[in-house]
């Protein structure tokens, strides 16, 4: 274990899946059955590489560790500043878990190109580590935008019908957010010269200045998370991405929507995010009430995850700022309840969806497919994937036992605290969720069978098999007994807490 | 009668090599036959090396003045013109089978291209106007017959027209600012004007800031910022694409050096001035380059289109006035000439004999035929575009964050809010590449030489290699105006 204290492991994290993807792409297409090989023996490698991670983490402190600081651009005091905290660990470890799935996924499913497809996978891989483990802005910034590239790829190569129009809106709405934080961070540059991000949580700014920083930074996490107003993007992208790219966009890309706003907005600008909170809330909530109605109706199965999807990422939100109202009733046990609600909710909808999206990818490469009305009646013909699809079902839709409910009961106790109409409108997510996925799994699995297209259904092999059986057995785990997750990330919530009680004014 | 002193010469090497290469590869062109026109090449890249290499031999450790102060030589002068040679030797690698498959393979090509660097030499030593507009007539009366050279081609000839009757107007009026301001101070030497104008400034503004005008209405047109753009949309297309991609790179860097020497080194003092005429160019260019780059098809054009807008963004380096700003415009400029060369030496490997690549329709299901040249045009796309991790990126944010320093915060959002824009149209390029298929009846196989793919491939590399360790470039950068 010593052995891993010298290694860089964040910088091994970071890089190796890039490098192997740039091996993937070497092995070309002549031989694609050696070019998955190599992609999946990298993304376990690079899943082994992060357990140490996580069993090496010190839970009792709030700093960073695993730290590695290189000056890299000497002009502009950029250094190459890797490391992790109770915050981004998670969020590490749930990324190298969901790419070996999706390597998985794509073994017999991905026949054009797949050297490719893998490869922009692994190098996408590299990204969203070194998004999470950046601490230096620039480098994130860097990381957080090259990620747009490999996935308007995928959406584009490998997607559906309308791909084009879905990967453009994607790129282009997600850029605009991006160019405006780095605007702002220039700014911060200009007045303190250090693009650290643990200088710029403590650079004193004006509220003026706060509040258009603030602002800055909520277009382009909102676009990312994604929030209602800025959320059109999301549904047409899952639906005309492939099955492991819908995965990874859920699974991963919105958790950075997320983590931006814990890493930037809330300690950079305090007062702002104290100010504007009613803003947050208000979409928020928005997203969970709206946002779940509109899945109700939906036809396309993707389409209804994907909006379920805005819902549940608006507990997030929501969890993240209802904590100055709570604070101010001079309560700090709940703002604390309501971030680590936040988190984990984040955790678990990462799992949940992942599984959700690959069980109707598992649908739809039988029947090619995705609409409810062509579906009735699985469970007749494939009893084992109905079993899995049930159980996902109830997790998103709350069911307690599942990781699904763990987060949601987290932030709807703590906006209990915050406001009793906060609590009773976020608490409409436990019938309104369940209303959508109950209902979809009710037409697509139960019943007599629909048509002969059902009746000539095979149930899922060993591979599928093992994809849904492994994230079961996440969601399982964590609806049980999610105290090793809450456990690492308290000290950094607890810190958190007290840097942004403290106003910079 | 004042004595004559004899200029110190060393200097002015590489340009004394430069002049005699060129001459010698006119002459030695004459006696070779078609078939050995290859020879012709050789000679050229050799003269380039050659250059390069005096130019090292010369370069002072603090800058140098020569021939009664016109002539300067400093790390600023060094560093443009290596880049300069660099770029012109990719040019005339990479042009070599598209001017054989056009049947325009002649040695005039090398020696007015030789010339053209000749000229841009100069313009960036100088530090007189009258030596300024020596080097521009020199670079643009090549640049105009290098255009005309495919003499079957009528937009060719539409477009050295175009370019030779507008740039003269151009020159024309650079010349009278040029007389205006020797009227006011009775000398044409860049350091005199600058006392002179710091001595007159409050008593005679309004004839300084008329004849400012006009200086900087010739250098916008010979960068190509609105609205004095005209020439360039015209020019890019019509022109054979080799000499498009000489046109839209290596001038760049000496109108860029002219922009320095006329403003910076010879009028700072008006800085209030002419920082507000450049940010109305800058803004326009940016605006209306990205805007109409969205309605082009052909490939060509829209990258006339786009390097308006590029032009743009080094004019808001320039235009906020500090030793950081100048060094991320010259940053810029560098880069941009780098990553255009890729952009345009991929399309001219699609050329074939009965169809001369220009369209983005030529560029459809790349990835299917010929993924590393997708992959690389991809990599200049992405960097003129400004996406991490290429040096596109990095250049674009040295140019916000120096605009920013200076408390204009305002243009910084504008530039970014059109770099958005622009993303659009390289976007819909790298969709023909990847998301179309190739069209049945047009089969692609590219036949390119070792020496164009290792040189392309080492080109398109570089964009990362930068992204990645700029430094390696702006270290220079930042030293050409400590």
């Amino acid at each position: 274990m010593t052995m891993f204290a010298d290694l860089p492991l964040l910088s091994l994290v970071v890089w190796l899946p890039i490098i192997g993807g740039i091996f993937v792409l070497f092995a070309g297409d002549k031989d694609p059955s050696g070019a998955r090989k190599i992609a999946l023996v990298f993304s376990i490698l690079t899943f082994l590489l992060t357990i140490p991670l996580y069993t090496l983490f010190d839970s009792s402190s709030f700093a960073m560790q695993f730290a590695e600081k290189h000056v890299w651009i000497s002009e502009f005091n950029i250094h190459y500043h890797l490391g992790i905290d109770g915050i981004s660990m998670p969020l590490i470890l749930l990324t190298s878990f969901i790419t070996i799935l999706v390597i998985i996924s794509a073994w017999e499913v991905i026949q054009y190109r797949a050297s490719q497809y893998l490869a922009a996978f692994l190098i996408m891989e590299g990204f969203m580590i070194g998004t999470f483990s950046a601490l230096d802005s620039i480098l994130f910034y860097i990381f957080f935008e090259a990620m747009l590239i490999p996935m308007f790829l995928i959406i584009g190569v490998w997607g559906g019908v309308n791909r084009i129009y879905a990967t453009l809106k994607f790129f282009l709405y997600t850029f605009i957010g991006s160019v405006l934080m780095l605007v702002a961070l220039i700014y911060m540059y200009s007045k303190s010269g250090s693009f650290a991000i643990l200088d710029l949580h403590d650079l004193p700014l004006t509220i003026k200045e706060q509040t258009y920083i603030f602002l800055a930074f909520l277009v382009a996490f909102a676009v990312k998370v994604p929030m209602w107003p800025v959320h059109t993007w999301l549904p047409d992208a899952h639906v005309e991405a492939p099955t492991g790219g819908s995965v990874i966009l859920a699974a991963i890309m919105l958790k950075i929507g997320g983590y931006g706003f814990l890493r930037f907005s809330l300690p950079i600008t305090p007062d702002a995010s104290n100010q504007l909170d009613w803003l947050i809330i208000t979409m928020s909530l928005t997203a969970v009430v709206y946002i779940g109605f509109v899945a109700l109706v939906q036809q396309d199965m993707k389409k209804l995850i994907a909006y379920s999807s805005i819902a549940h990422m608006g507990f997030v939100t929501l969890g993240f700022f209802i904590i100055f109202r709570i604070t101010s009733s001079g309560d700090s046990q709940g703002a604390i309840l309501a971030l680590e609600g936040g988190m984990v909710q984040m955790v678990s909808h990462g799992f949940i969806s992942a599984a959700m999206f690959l069980s109707v990818g598992v649908l739809y490469d039988r029947m090619h497919s995705r609409q409810i009305a062509d579906y009735g009646g699985v469970v007749n013909t494939m009893p084992v994937f109905a079993a899995f699809m049930v159980f996902f079902a109830m997790s998103n839709a709350g069911l307690p036992g599942t990781s699904g409910f763990v987060g949601e009961f987290m932030v709807i106790l703590a906006a209990f605290k915050a406001n009793f109409w906060f609590a009773f409108l976020a608490a409409t997510t436990l019938i309104i969720g369940a209303g959508y996925t109950l209902w979809m799994v009710k037409r697509v699995v139960f019943g007599d069978i629909a048509n002969d297209n059902v009746k000539a259904l095979t149930d899922i092999n060993k591979r599928e098999f093992l994809i849904l059986g492994l994230l079961a057995i996440a969601v399982l785990v964590l609806g049980l007994w999610p105290d090793p997750l809450v456990d690492v990330m308290h000290p950094t919530i607890n810190n958190l807490l007290q840097h942004i009680s403290v106003s910079k004014l | 009668m004042t004595p004559f002193i004899q200029p110190n010469l060393l200097p002015a090497l590489p340009e004394m090599v430069m002049l005699a290469m060129a001459c010698l590869v006119l002459v030695v062109d004459l006696f070779l036959p078609q078939e050995k026109r290859g020879f012709t090449l050789l000679l050229s890249l050799l003269t380039l090396i050659l250059v390069g290499m005096a130019t090292v031999y010369v370069s002072p450790a603090n800058s140098i003045s020569t021939f009664g102060g016109s002539f300067i030589l400093d790390k600023l002068a060094v560093t443009l013109k290596l880049s300069v040679y660099v770029v012109t030797f990719m040019v005339f690698v990479y042009s070599r089978d598209y001017l054989k498959d056009l049947k325009i393979y002649k040695g005039e090509y090398y020696v007015l291209g030789l010339f053209a660097v000749l000229g841009m030499m100069i313009m960036i030593s100088a530090h007189s106007f009258l030596l300024i507009y020596l080097g521009l007539e020199l670079l643009s009366l090549s640049l105009y017959a290098m255009i005309a050279s495919n003499r079957d081609s009528v937009t060719a000839s539409e477009a050295a027209m175009k370019y030779f009757v507008l740039g003269a107007l151009a020159s024309g009026l650079l010349l009278y600012g040029i007389s205006m301001f020797y009227g006011i101070s009775g000398t044409l030497d860049i350091t005199e004007l600058a006392a002179v104008i710091k001595s007159q400034a409050a008593s005679n503004p309004v004839m300084l800031a008329f004849a400012l005008t006009f200086i900087v209405v010739g250098l916008s047109f010979k960068l190509g910022a609105v609205p004095f753009h005209m020439w360039l949309p015209d020019v890019y297309q019509g022109a054979p694409t080799s000499v498009t991609l000489f046109i839209g790179t290596a001038p760049k860097i000496a109108g860029f050096a002219m922009a320095i020497r006329l403003l910076v080194d010879g009028m700072s003092d008006l800085y209030v001035d002419w920082s507000q005429m450049l940010i109305v160019l800058a803004v326009a260019s940016m605006a209306l380059g990205n805007i109409i780059a969205i309605s082009q098809t052909n490939f060509k054009r829209m990258l006339a289109y786009s390097t308006i807008s590029h032009v743009g963004f080094i004019l808001l380096g320039l235009l906020s006035g500090t030793e950081l700003g100048f060094s991320s415009a010259m940053f810029y400029t560098i880069t941009y000439a780098i990553t255009s060369s890729v952009a345009f030496a991929v399309l001219m490997l699609l050329n074939r004999e009965n169809h001369e690549a220009g369209e983005i329709a030529d560029l459809r299901g790349l990835n299917d035929t010929n993924p590393w040249y997708a992959a690389l045009l991809a990599i200049a796309l992405f960097s003129m575009a400004g996406v991490p991790p290429t040096v596109g990126f990095y250049a674009k944010l040295t140019v916000i964050n120096s605009v920013i320093q200076v408390d204009m915060v305002w243009l910084a959002l504008t530039a970014v809010l059109f770099s958005v824009i622009g993303l659009f149209y390289y976007l819909r390029v790298i969709k023909a590449m990847y998301f179309d298929k190739p069209d049945e009846n047009q089969v692609i196989t590219i036949k390119e030489a070792l020496d164009v793919k290792i040189l392309l491939s080492a080109n398109g590399l570089s964009l990362l290699l930068l992204g990645l360790f700029p430094s390696l470039l702006m270290a220079w950068c930042v030293a050409a105006f400590a």
